[in-house]
């Protein structure tokens, strides 16, 4: 699939800034009058910076109110719902802890619990397709979880034991759906036999293309790019969204400057993780245009 | 509405026929001029006179080659376009309604004053059916020529989708695959029509004619004659003899 930087910078950043109000909710750290108002700006910053960039993604972005009419069905629309339950729950919130003095934990944890839906429902918006098979599984909304809980408790959770934890656990899931994933394609049935429905004659391979030039299916679901990079990207991935905070939160000072500067760099290395969530996935169509063809026909 | 109808009272759909298809294309070219000039936007292109040519098209004949284990290789056209499912996993994904199945005939449209051009159907369509068209911003797909099936200033012979009008070689029908009687169920029934990725359960419409067996005749080739002459004569001969006798030969 196509990375595009639109979709990273909302994943990433809308994740993160929900992982913080998550915590916010759950009264880490109980804050007040200005503190209180630096936590929540930078939890708002993030989420709403995330959820504007999605818009980038639209080809009628003018329209965008409409995708709030299909939560029947619709991940998209769920989530467009979730995330401005979430942020009208926690204005509520931040509005009575910032200039009330005031902390109503039950609100706190509505608060919580639709930061963590809403985190939920962006993955649902990949985990439902069935033409992805690296996504339709259930590690991916695990993995977006994990890295909103864990990016969130960066600057919010005391003791730093937990947060270092949280962390850990995080780069174990995220190692696991990698060896999930790897395989993902193959395990599934679907094949260009199966695509074409000519695959029990003899093995099928692509002849000759429909056209000679590109168009928006090979630019969007067949792109790849230099997958042979990967290992590197999940080396900064891991090095910067999990071993470098627990370096900051183990061997630094704990104050909000240091865990600042940890959690800016655990979100750079969540554009990474999201950069090869994008970039790895392959869809199915791919099949039609020659991708993946079995080994026998192509050692012809 | 994005939610699916529980049923249709039709099934209008196409079944293509692999085994008449020749691959002239004609089809991509008809539907490319119809639904250029009518329903919704037009079928851009991009960079038309340029380089690297790019264009939206809502139907794209890909050839196949079929290796059996014990006959020659065959060579497949593959028309395809969308297959107007009965469970089509692009309409329920669509967060604005503008993607939908109509209930009295199963045509997946899209309403595209309601299309914000998100790309999700596309992604959810396993048979890249949907294109999203690069100068208008919304979903572009085939609309099973719901603007000419209908349309009573036409002729009734050209009330038929434009592919299936214009295929030169009888590979494209039309029909409702709902009605059991009809034609091209019929035909579906006689040829072993199949799905495409039935594995995915998007229970497609239109049904794929399989590619009848090749004739025996075609596998094996004309025997292998005797060599008339095993010894060349004449100057020929007579120099490859001198080349025999040479040392190391």
């Amino acid at each position: 699939m196509n990375p595009a930087a639109s979709i990273i910078v909302f994943t990433s950043l809308s994740g993160t800034g929900f992982g913080l109000m998550f915590w916010l909710g759950l009264g880490f750290p109980h804050v007040t009058g200005w503190t209180a108002f630096w936590y929540f700006t930078v939890a708002y910053g993030l989420a709403v910076v995330g959820l504007t960039a999605s818009a980038f993604h639209l080809g009628n972005p003018q329209r965008a109110l409409k995708a709030f009419t299909q939560y029947r069905t619709s991940w998209l629309s769920r989530e467009a719902w979730l995330s401005v339950m979430t942020l009208t729950v926690m204005a509520g919130a931040a509005y009575l802890a910032v200039f009330e003095d005031t902390v109503i934990p039950a609100l706190g944890w509505v608060g919580a619990v639709l930061s963590l839906l809403t985190v939920f429902g962006t993955s649902m918006i990949y985990t439902q397709l069935k033409t992805v098979p690296r996504w339709n599984h259930w590690s991916t909304p695990v993995v977006f979880l994990a890295y909103a809980i864990a990016g969130g408790a960066i600057l919010t959770v005391t003791p730093a034991h937990l947060a270092i934890a949280l962390l850990v656990i995080l780069g174990a899931l995220q190692a696991i759906a990698w060896n999930i994933g790897a395989e993902a394609f193959q395990r599934r049935p679907t094949d260009l036999g199966t695509a074409t429905g000519l695959g029990t004659r003899g093995s099928v391979r692509a002849f000759e293309p429909p056209h000679t030039g590109t168009n928006y299916l090979l630019k969007e679901m067949v792109y790849q790019v230099a997958r042979r990079r990967a290992a590197q990207l999940r080396q900064l991935n891991i090095g910067l969204s999990v071993v470098i905070p627990i370096a900051f939160l183990l061997l630094a000072p704990d104050n909000i400057w240091v865990r600042g500067i940890a959690l800016a760099l655990h979100v750079a290395g969540v554009f990474a993780s999201r950069w090869l969530f994008f970039a790895e996935a392959e869809h199915v169509v791919g099949l039609y245009y020659g991708r993946r063809e079995p080994q026998a026909s192509a050692s012809r | 509405m994005s939610d699916l109808p529980l049923s249709t009272k039709r099934k209008l759909g196409l079944v293509i026929d692999l085994d008449t298809c020749v691959g002239c294309h004609a089809c991509v070219v008809a539907c490319k001029g119809w639904n250029t000039e009518n329903y919704g936007a037009p079928l851009s292109d991009i960079g038309a006179y340029g380089q690297a040519p790019a264009g939206t098209f809502l139907n794209r004949v890909h050839s196949y080659e079929i290796s059996p284990p014990d006959a020659p290789t065959q060579t497949v056209h593959f028309p395809k376009s969308c297959l107007h499912c009965e469970n089509a996993p692009c309409v329920t994904v669509c967060p604005t309604g503008a993607s939908y199945k109509r209930s009295e005939d199963g045509i997946v449209l899209v309403d595209e004053s309601a299309c914000i051009g998100c790309g999700l159907c596309a992604w959810a369509c396993p048979y890249g059916a949907r294109e999203l068209d690069a100068a208008e911003g919304v979903m572009k797909k085939c609309t099973l020529c719901v603007d000419r099936i209908y349309n009573e200033n036409l002729p009734e012979i050209d009330r038929v989708p434009a592919c299936v009008r214009t295929c030169p070689a009888g590979a494209r029908h039309f029909g409702d695959l709902g009605d059991p009687d009809s034609d091209v169920s019929k035909l579906v029934a006689e040829r072993g029509g199949m799905d495409l990725m039935p594995e995915l359960d998007a229970a497609p419409t239109n049904k794929y004619l399989p590619p009848r067996p090749r004739d025996a005749a075609e596998t094996s080739a004309a025997p292998v004659l005797e060599p008339v002459a095993a010894e060349a004569g004449g100057l020929l001969g007579w120099i490859d003899r001198a080349l025999a006798a040479m040392p190391g030969a």
